[in-house]
C-alpha cells in the first residue's frame, strides 16, 4: 500500500478519474472534447475503457454542463465536470454559485451536490486575458464550496481522487504549466491527499512561504536560491484553499516570525488577502516583519511572451521579498 | 374579445374524457372532482398566504399562481411519487400537486419551525425530496439544465421516470432554456418541459420582449415534440399530459407542453399589477380554470352543494394551515450553521 511510481500531472489525474469509475459506478465524467481526450490529454482514454454515457461528450454549453451535474449529483450520481478553462467556467457561474453551492443548504440539508468541477487554471501558452486566469478567491468566497488547487502528480491525482469521494461541491484548479511536471505518486485505491491538509514542501526555519498550485514550484526555486545564501525558507503548499489549513500556517510562523505569500492570481482580493488576514488576526506576537504579498498586478493577463512575463511572480522575486523581510 | 364560449368545448371536451354517461362513481367524474379539489387547494393556500402578508407573517417575497392551477394539477396527476419535478419562484402549485405537505410549506413561507426547508429557503426554494420535487429556484430558467441533468441521472441509472420542468414564458428568453432544450434533445432523455405562459415577465409584457413566434416553435427547432394548449382548461392539460408522459415513457425522447394562462394577481404578492391593461386583465380572468372546472362538474350533474363543499373544504383546510403556521415556533438560530458543507463548515462567529 505504501508504494509509489513516477507519473505525470496529467498521467495521475487520469489515473485518479479511472480508479474512481472503477470503484463506483456512480461516478461519470462530462464536458467538451472528453471523447479525444480532453484539451489537455486529461481523459486519454477513458472514453474507450467506460464508454460514451459515462465520459461524455457535450454540447458548448457550460450552463448546461454545470446544471446538469447538479440535477444529477441530486439524483444519485457523481459527476466530473470538466470546464475546459478555468475562464470558460464564468459562463455557469449561476449554475456553481447560486444552485450547485447553495442547494443543501436553501433546501434545508435535503440535497447533496456530489459533484467535482475541474477548472484548468493558470498563464499557460500565452493565451492572452480569457484562457489564463486564476481565480480561486471567486470560489473560496463562496460558501459551500471545496477549493482544491494541487501542485504535485501526488496530489493531482490524490486530491482528485478526494475530491469525488466528496459529498459536497468541488472546485478542482489544475494548473496548466503543470500537466507534465513528474513527480511519485502513491498506488493504492485509497491513497488519498486529505482535504484541508497542507504539504510542507520544504522545511526550513528562517521564514515561512506560504503559496499552492504552480507557485509552489517558484517558491522552492526560490528556497535553493536562499539556500545558497544561508536562508532557509519553509514553503508549504496549502493544496487546499477551502478548507485551508490554518494550523500549519500558524505553526510554521510560530517557528520562523515571517511570511511572504506567494499567488499567480491578482493579489488584490486574493486569496493571500485572506491568509494575510487570519495571520495578522491570530499570529500578530509571532511577526517579526510585515506579511509580504506577491501576486500579479490588477490587470488582464496580456498576450506577447515580454507583456505576460510582466505580470508573472519569478523565483527573484521571491528571493528579493525574502530578503527584505530578513532584514527587517 | 368575447367571453370565451364554454359549452361547445365542454360537449366535446365531457364526451372525449367518457363524462356525459353520468354514472354514479364514474372514476372520470371522480377524477375531475379531485382535480377541482387540488386546484381549489392551490387557490386557497395562495389566497391565504397573500393575506399572511398583510398579517406580517411572510418576511419575504412569495409570487402566486392564482389563475394557473390548472397546468400544475394536470401535469402531476400524470406524475409517480418516483417522478422527479423542477419548479420555478412561482411554484407553490407545482409543489402541492406534486403531494407535499401544505402545512410545511406554509410554515417555511413564514420561516418557522418545520418549514419544508427549515426555514432556509422561503417561498423561492420550497423542496421536498421525499416526494421528488428538487426544488423551486430563485433564478428564472435556471431549473430547466438541472432538471436535464436530473433526467440524464435517470437515464444512466436506467431508471423509466419522467422529469417535470415547469418555468415560465419569460424564462424562454434565457440561455440555458436554449442549452437546457438542446441537451434534453440530445442526449434523448425524459423531461416533460411544461411552459406556463401566463404571458408576463415579471411586470413587463412578453410579447413586447419576445422574438419569433413564440416558445413551442423555439421548442419545436430543437425537435421536441410538443403542442400549445389551453392551460386553463383542466381537461386539455390533462390530457396533453398523459399522452406526453406516456410518449415519454416509451421512449419517445423530450416533450414540450407550451400551456397558455393567465396570472391573476402581480408579480408578487403585494405587487398590484397596475401596469396592466384592465380591460385585457378582465377578459383573461374570464377564462379561470377553477371556475372552468366547476362548469365540468355541473355538466356532469354534480350538484351545487357538493361542488360547495370541495371549495369549503380546501378553504378550511388552508385556513387551519395557516393558523397552525402563525402559531410554531422560530427555528433555533444555531441551524443556520447547520447544512453549508461537510469539510471546511465554519462555527458560530466565524
Amino acid at each position: 500500500m505504501n508504494s509509489t511510481c513516477t507519473m505525470t500531472y496529467v498521467e495521475a489525474a487520469i489515473a485518479a478519474l479511472r480508479e474512481e469509475m472503477q470503484r463506483d459506478a456512480s461516478v461519470w465524467a462530462l464536458g467538451e472534447d472528453l471523447g479525444r481526450g480532453g484539451v489537455f490529454g486529461q481523459y486519454k482514454g477513458l472514453q474507450n475503457e467506460f464508454g460514451p454515457a459515462r465520459i461524455a461528450d457535450t454540447p458548448i454549453s457550460e450552463a448546461a454542463i454545470m446544471g446538469a451535474a447538479l440535477g444529477a449529483a441530486m439524483t444519485g450520481t457523481r459527476p466530473v465536470v470538466e470546464m475546459r478553462f478555468s475562464d470558460f467556467a464564468l459562463c455557469a457561474v449561476d449554475e456553481l454559485v447560486n444552485q450547485a453551492a447553495k442547494a443543501r443548504y436553501m433546501f434545508g440539508g435535503q440535497a447533496r451536490a456530489p459533484l467535482v468541477v475541474r477548472e484548468p487554471v493558470g498563464m499557460w501558452g500565452y493565451l492572452a486575458a480569457q484562457h489564463s486566469q486564476s481565480l480561486e478567491s471567486w470560489y473560496t468566497h463562496i460558501p459551500g464550496l471545496v477549493v482544491l488547487a494541487p501542485a504535485t502528480a501526488r496530489d493531482a491525482k490524490g486530491l482528485l481522487k478526494a475530491a469525488i469521494r466528496c459529498d459536497d461541491p468541488v472546485v478542482l484548479l489544475e494548473h496548466k504549466n503543470l500537466w507534465p511536471m513528474r513527480g511519485e505518486v502513491a498506488n493504492g485505491m485509497d491513497a488519498l491527499t486529505p482535504i484541508g491538509k497542507a504539504d510542507v514542501a520544504r522545511s526550513g526555519k528562517d521564514i515561512t512561504l506560504v503559496s499552492w498550485s504552480a507557485m509552489v514550484h517558484e517558491c522552492l526555486a526560490a528556497a535553493d536560491i536562499l539556500a545558497s545564501e544561508g536562508i532557509e525558507a519553509e514553503v508549504i503548499d496549502l493544496r487546499s484553499l477551502w478548507p485551508w489549513d490554518e494550523e500549519a500556517v500558524f505553526a510554521s510562523l510560530r517557528k520562523t516570525g515571517r511570511l511572504v505569500i506567494v499567488q499567480e492570481a491578482v493579489t488584490t482580493s486574493g486569496f493571500g488577502a485572506e491568509i494575510a488576514a487570519r495571520v495578522a488576526e491570530t499570529c500578530h506576537s509571532d511577526l517579526k516583519s510585515p506579511i509580504q504579498r506577491l501576486g500579479s498586478p490588477r490587470v488582464p493577463i496580456p498576450y506577447a511572451p515580454l507583456l505576460e512575463n510582466e505580470l508573472k511572480v519569478s523565483p527573484q522575486m521571491i528571493t528579493a521579498a525574502v530578503k527584505l523581510s530578513v532584514r527587517s | 374579445m368575447q367571453k370565451p364560449e364554454y359549452d361547445a368545448e365542454l360537449v366535446h371536451a365531457l364526451g372525449g374524457a367518457g363524462l356525459l354517461t353520468d354514472q354514479k362513481n364514474n372514476p372520470d367524474i371522480e377524477r375531475l372532482k379531485d382535480h377541482y379539489r387540488q386546484m381549489l387547494r392551490i387557490r386557497a393556500f395562495e389566497s391565504e398566504a397573500v393575506r399572511a402578508i398583510a398579517d406580517a407573517l411572510v418576511p419575504g417575497f412569495i409570487h402566486p399562481s392564482i389563475g394557473q392551477e390548472a397546468v400544475p394539477v394536470g401535469v402531476c396527476a400524470h406524475l409517480g411519487r418516483d417522478d422527479l419535478l423542477l419548479s420555478t419562484h412561482r411554484g407553490h402549485g407545482h409543489t402541492l400537486a406534486k403531494g407535499a405537505d401544505a402545512e410545511a410549506m406554509m410554515r417555511e413561507l413564514f420561516g418557522r419551525e418545520g418549514g419544508t426547508c427549515r426555514g432556509k429557503g422561503g417561498s423561492m426554494h420550497i423542496a421536498d425530496f421525499s416526494i421528488g420535487m428538487l426544488g423551486a429556484n430563485g433564478v428564472v430558467a435556471a431549473n430547466i439544465t438541472i432538471a436535464a441533468g436530473a433526467a440524464h441521472a435517470l437515464k444512466l441509472r436506467g431508471k423509466n421516470n419522467v422529469v417535470a420542468c415547469f418555468f415560465g414564458d419569460g424564462a424562454t428568453n434565457r440561455g440555458p432554456f436554449l442549452e437546457g432544450l438542446n441537451w434534453a434533445k440530445t442526449f434523448d432523455l425524459p423531461v416533460l418541459f411544461v411552459c406556463e405562459d401566463n404571458q408576463w415577465s415579471a411586470t413587463t409584457k412578453t410579447s413586447a420582449m419576445l422574438a419569433g413566434p413564440g416558445p413551442l416553435a423555439r421548442a419545436q427547432s430543437f425537435g421536441l415534440a410538443g403542442t400549445s394548449i389551453n392551460g386553463n382548461d383542466i381537461l386539455a392539460v390533462d390530457e396533453a399530459a398523459k399522452n406526453a408522459v406516456a410518449s415519454i415513457k416509451n421512449g419517445g425522447g423530450p416533450h414540450f407542453l407550451h400551456c397558455r394562462t393567465y396570472r391573476h394577481g402581480g408579480h408578487t404578492g403585494t405587487d398590484p399589477a397596475a401596469y396592466r391593461d384592465a380591460a385585457e386583465a378582465e377578459t383573461a380572468m374570464r377564462d379561470d380554470p377553477v371556475a372552468t372546472c366547476a362548469q365540468l362538474l355541473r355538466k356532469a350533474d354534480i350538484s351545487e352543494s357538493s361542488i360547495r363543499a370541495i371549495e369549503e373544504e380546501a378553504t378550511a383546510e388552508m385556513r387551519r394551515i395557516k393558523d397552525n403556521a402563525s402559531h410554531a415556533p422560530w427555528p433555533d438560530k444555531r441551524i443556520v450553521y447547520e447544512d453549508v458543507q461537510d469539510l471546511g463548515a465554519v462555527e458560530a462567529g466565524r
